[in-house]
């Protein structure tokens, strides 16, 4: 039952087989974006890493944010926006909510460790923008200041921000300058508080603790293994 | 613009300002209308607000949420093997390929590589979601424009895909069956013929619904020139996939990265078409299927031997780091930006999924529509609402 190409006679779809695929991104190609960036934002990109066969990761500060969005579409050459989201370095003080309830709670660090490239705030913005004639992507990070959580928005550079800033928004409070819209996109309009912050609990993991904590009867027959967590 | 084809492209401006040219002479009164949140065009529960000039959207909003589940925080809470379970009901027609961005992400934080046979079925089982997934999609598109035979067809060749993929993980929907380091258990005995048997299947599957559906000239009409989405706006909108190949922008991931898995072994063709319209990305994503039936063919025939599990602790801790890894999920780019502390689990999870940036451009697109081709074009960009709020 092959169907003769009547209908669509008129499509000629593009081939892409007989042209050579350009070379996989190499760790010079990423260098020389990092030196891209320098040159465009001078002082506004803070700190770069280049990981070795892997990615590429540069901070920029929070006034150069655009600047730096602009750099990426209009001299790195990074059309194609893939996302926009936050990160909350904070230690969860709930740890993976698997205390017990009865015992005291245990200490915990509350020391904030950035990631990759550093950072001096609590959160941080970061987005993925990808270059696709070169075949290589970057990840650009900026602190978002403690007392006033504003960065500029993106959507004047990429469009497609719009959505995910509203998310960062909604998730993490952070406001975006220059947003039309920051309206809430899963939760109530008068929901209060911003779920993905580390501070926020989990309360269906407070209510009603997790079933491998609370279930501490020997299994029937079971020896005694006392070992616990994943794995297989 | 500049790929659009030009008369292509002055017709559709034409038709839009002789619209604009007689509301304004008819001084038509807008009107709101609410499509959803249970709409059968909305494949679950999107809930679109559209204001009407006359038969005409002027504005459109799609209202996400009705179905957050939040897994973004609750990774946070589940050790790295704990979350597969989890991302297999992003995307749930194909949920086999949400599992392995995320185990790739794990992998390379730790610095292992699974063992060759396991890329080898976890490419193959990937393939297979798509076709599970993209099937149903050219099912369903016979729907959504009245037709109603394509879904019969569909819903009865998934299920020789979906027996297959219960085969070899044990879950029809949630397999459920990508490990840190490898795949839980081998393919059973016999699945590699079946599977050869079911690609035939399916091929012809493709070749019955290009003759019923593509070939038909009320589908023609209803999807040609409709909701043209021109290159520069597909990336600055992040569309992915299907979606972005339709409007002529040549990226695959599968082709376009060094990542793990075994596409580099095989040759597919990755098509694209120049139209950018509705029925661009249904053309699209029939070839796809056609394609993913002879990437499977090529796997089955030189599926190599030897373990399925790489060694890995009991107890798998992530070594600190960040790490970013996305696929060609059956509805575009998904990916994941995974930040380990040194934890039993993530510190973060960053999901990035496709449908998610394919929604965010329907306020665009839909601007200056009919109303029937509200139903066309969110049809043709195809989301699955899982894969939109997670």
């Amino acid at each position: 039952m092959r169907c003769a190409s009547r209908s669509w006679s008129a499509v000629v779809p593009l081939s892409d087989t007989g042209t050579e695929a350009p070379a996989l991104p190499g760790d010079a190609l990423r260098e020389r974006i990092v030196d891209q960036l320098r040159d465009a934002l001078g002082d506004g990109l803070v700190d770069s890493l280049v990981k070795p066969g892997v990615d590429v990761w540069v901070r920029v500060r929070t006034d150069a944010w655009r600047a730096a969005g602009i750099a990426l579409r209009d001299i790195v050459g990074c059309q194609y926006f893939c996302f926009l989201s936050a990160i909350d370095w904070l230690p969860s003080p709930f740890g993976r909510g698997e205390d017990d309830p009865t015992a005291p709670p245990p200490e915990r660090s509350t020391e904030i460790r950035q990631g990759y490239t550093g950072g001096d705030t609590r959160m941080q913005v970061f987005a993925r923008v990808t270059n696709l004639s070169l075949h290589v992507g970057v990840t650009v990070k900026a602190d978002v200041p403690d007392d006033d959580a504003v960065v500029d928005s993106w959507i004047p550079v990429y469009a497609g921000a719009n959505w995910h800033e509203r998310e960062a928004h909604e998730m993490f409070g952070i406001r975006f300058a220059g947003h039309p819209d920051l309206r809430n996109m899963y939760l109530p309009t008068e929901f209060e508080g911003h779920p993905l912050r580390k501070d926020f609990p989990l309360l269906a993991r407070l209510v009603k603790p997790w079933p491998g904590i609370v279930d501490v009867e020997p299994l029937p027959g079971g020896d005694d293994d006392n070992e616990e967590g994943g794995g297989e | 613009m500049t790929d659009l084809l030009d008369r292509q492209k002055l017709s559709y401006i034409a038709a839009q300002a002789a619209d604009a040219r007689l509301n304004v002479e008819l001084e038509t009164e807008g009107m709101t209308l609410n499509i959803g949140p249970q709409h059968p065009a909305t494949h679950g529960t999107l809930r679109i607000i559209v204001r009407l000039d006359g038969e005409q959207v002027v504005w459109a909003d799609p209202s996400a949420g009705y179905m957050h589940r939040g897994y973004e925080k609750l990774t946070e809470v589940r050790t790295f093997p704990q979350v597969t379970t989890l991302v297999n009901r992003i995307d749930w027609l194909g949920s086999f390929a949400n599992e392995v961005p995320f185990i790739l992400a794990a992998e390379q934080l730790m610095d292992i590589e699974a063992p060759p046979r396991a890329q080898w079925i976890r490419t193959i089982l990937f393939e297979l979601s798509r076709i599970a997934n993209v099937g149903l999609f050219l099912g369903d598109l016979g729907v959504q424009l009245g037709a109603i035979t394509p879904v019969f067809l569909a819903f009865r060749d998934r299920e020789y895909v979906l027996n297959l993929i219960e085969a070899a993980t044990g879950g029809r929907f949630h397999p459920n069956f990508d490990r840190i380091g490898g795949l839980k258990d081998d393919l059973p005995k016999g699945w590699v013929d079946e599977t050869r048997q079911v690609m035939k299947k399916l091929r012809n599957f493709c070749d019955e619904m290009e003759n019923l559906l593509f070939g038909n000239a009320i589908f023609q009409t209803r999807t040609r020139g409709i909701g043209v989405i021109p290159k520069d706006v597909a990336l600055q909108y992040g569309l992915s996939g299907a979606n972005l190949r339709a409007s002529g922008v040549d990226w695959d991931l599968r082709r376009d990265q060094r990542i793990p898995l075994a596409y580099d072994k095989v040759d597919f063709k990755v098509w694209t078409h120049p139209d950018g319209d509705s029925f661009a990305r249904c053309w699209i994503r029939l070839q796809e299927t056609r394609e993913a039936t002879k990437i499977v063919d090529q796997l089955l025939d030189g599926l190599p031997s030897g373990p399925v599990m790489a060694k890995v602790p009991r107890i798998i801790k992530v070594p600190e780091g960040e790490a970013w890894i996305s696929t060609e999920n059956p509805l575009g780019e998904m990916g994941y930006y995974v930040v380990s502390q040194g934890d039993l689990g993530p510190f973060r999870v960053k999901i990035r999924t496709a449908s998610f940036n394919n929604i965010s451009i329907v306020p665009w697109v839909l601007r200056g529509v009919f109303v029937p081709d509200v139903i066309t074009i969110l049809a043709s960009l195809y989301f699955i609402l899982g894969d939109i709020d997670r």
